[in-house]
């Protein structure tokens, strides 16, 4: 269990599941990212949430997804707004899409990379972080 | 059918403007009732008049207000939700209370301390702890543990997408800036008023790429009231009365926490949100970008100004970049001058307000900057999560 360079702190993975994002959280820990798909229209969900935004249906199935995925937006983060990221600047934070589920985004952290090759439209992997016993948070590289 | 006209603003009241943490030792309710006396006195109405309190991004407790200042009935009280977004709409919350029969003489207020601990520009961090930090959500779980905490952070997204799409320029968000500080130079209530060139801008600390310190906003304390009532009132006070044509709140419905979720479509992510709000304000008034003689447009990150600017239909959607960078948001130069107080950016951040105050001050012919023969005016609260807002005043 180790984490990845230039991850942030340990304190500000804290989360706090609740009945629909509590799936995502447990396949973290077993290295499994996994997105939730709408069983009647399969819509993507993110963040995972009650309701379907196309149908209104509520169920889902957890989709196990690669992680593959492509920059759509990021910000290289060079000053610090809470003291206890000053070691961390400069990091990137991106948007991301992935290739095997269209129409979600997620924000997530660009890690083990050189900060200023990140562009728009770069292709990225993951990178597990496992922060601590409870919470493991999916971090990505620029893919090679 | 938007009751178009049917009410104005007569009044407006603003404590001077503090650096953050600089208002003590003044309370918050002392800022508060500061400024709505000073804009009843400004309307030339007794306080005792008041009847109703029309908010935004967290509003007052009114009955602090009502208790302390001794306001004889209170008949409306409400809210918008959301933030900085709903700034120009809470002034069309009070046209709307008042033309619902709710209340005649209403006051939206923005008072703003943000003493240690209390911070917005780090609003989002989940160890902030202060007052401006928001609660912890299974929702902000998908945001915080990537130290994503910062508006300025996450508007700095939409910034670089809005470059990568159209090949806006940095020199685009420069010239917010240096327009907005040569408006604030012979401006006294002003904070930064030395002049910032080009030059000044590009060798400026990037604070979350593509943003430097001049894209963001100032962090102040102080205080803004404004009073709405019915235009037949309106006309026997102290000031020409300053009509609300049109107002509108909302946002496309997939906008909706923004820059909290990032899961907008494509169609308008690199926006700032607004496309409906301007449809709806413009067609309420029965106005279009062209007769807007000066436009009070929310500033908080520079980008967000170009944005607008496509938005509210001044020049297409991807050619805010060229439009800004051809001057055209100058005052006294340019087709339509932009935040001629100063905005945010060199004047202060009281979450809108002064913008509201500014169209007002523009609409009498009393601005220290002012556009010749200003007849209509837009004012925009912030590009944000859902609502945004707008209104249209015209004298």
């Amino acid at each position: 269990m180790t984490r990845p360079a230039g991850a942030l702190p340990a304190e500000f993975a804290d989360v706090h599941p609740d009945a629909w994002t509590e799936p995502f959280w447990l396949a973290n820990r077993e290295q499994r990212l996994t997105i939730p798909k709408c069983v009647n229209c399969g819509t993507f969900r993110f963040p995972p949430g009650p309701f379907c935004h196309s149908c209104r249906h509520q169920e889902v199935e957890q989709v196990e997804i690669s992680g593959a995925g492509t920059v759509y937006t990021y910000t290289v983060v060079r000053h610090a707004v809470v003291p206890s990221l000053a070691d961390s600047v400069p990091y990137v934070i991106a948007v991301l899409e992935f290739d095997d589920a269209p129409g979600v985004r997620m924000i997530a952290n660009i890690v083990e990379s050189d900060v200023d090759a990140v562009r728009i439209g770069s292709r990225v992997e993951l990178a597990w972080d496992h922060v601590d016993d409870e919470v493991t948070v999916p971090r990505f590289r620029l893919a090679g | 059918m938007f009751p178009k006209d049917e009410t104005a603003v007569v009044g407006v009241g603003s404590t001077p403007y503090y650096k953050r943490g600089a208002s003590l030792p003044q309370t918050k309710i002392e800022m508060a009732c500061k400024v709505i006396l000073a804009a009843c006195e400004d309307a030339g109405l007794s306080v005792e008049d008041v009847d109703g309190f029309a908010y935004y991004s967290g509003g007052f407790d009114t009955g602090l207000i009502a208790q302390t200042l001794g306001i004889p009935e209170v008949r409306f009280t409400a809210t918008l939700t959301g933030g900085g977004g709903g700034a120009a709409g809470s002034v069309g919350l009070a046209a709307a209370a008042i033309t619902s029969g709710h209340a005649n003489v209403v006051v939206s207020l923005m008072t703003l301390q943000q003493v240690t601990g209390a911070r917005f520009g780090a609003a989002f961090a989940s160890k902030g702890g202060g007052t401006y930090s928001r609660p912890v959500t299974p929702e902000m779980d998908f945001v915080t543990p990537h130290g994503l905490f910062a508006p300025g952070q996450m508007f700095s997204m939409l910034a670089q997408r809005h470059m990568h799409l159209y090949g806006t320029r940095r020199e685009a968000f420069a010239e917010v800036a240096i327009s907005e500080r040569e408006n604030a130079v012979n401006r006294p209530t002003a904070r930064f008023r030395d002049r910032i060139t080009l030059d000044d801008y590009m060798s400026a600390r990037m604070i979350s790429d593509p943003l430097c310190l001049f894209d963001y906003t100032q962090e102040n304390d102080g205080a803004v009231a404004v009073i709405t009532t019915t235009a037949e009132r309106a006309r026997d006070l102290r000031k020409p009365p300053v009509y609300v044509s049109g107002a509108a709140n909302g946002s496309a419905g997939r906008w909706g926490q923004a820059i909290m979720w990032m899961g907008m479509p494509d169609e308008y992510f690199a926006s700032s949100g607004h496309r409906t709000v301007a449809r709806d304000v413009y067609a309420r008034a029965g106005v279009t970008a062209a007769d807007i003689d000066v436009a009070l447009l929310y500033d908080h990150f520079t980008p967000m100004v170009v944005m607008q600017l496509e938005d509210y239909g001044f020049c297409e959607v991807g050619e805010g970049g060229p439009f800004v960078e051809s001057g055209a948001i100058r005052w006294k130069t340019g087709s339509i001058p932009v935040n001629t107080h100063g905005g945010n950016l060199s004047e202060a951040y009281i979450i809108g307000m002064t913008h509201v105050k500014e169209a007002v001050e523009q609409l009498r012919g009393e601005a220290v900057n002012q556009v010749e023969n200003a007849e209509v005016a837009l004012v925009s609260g912030g590009p944000a999560p859902t609502p945004v807002s707008a209104i249209i005043l015209r004298k």
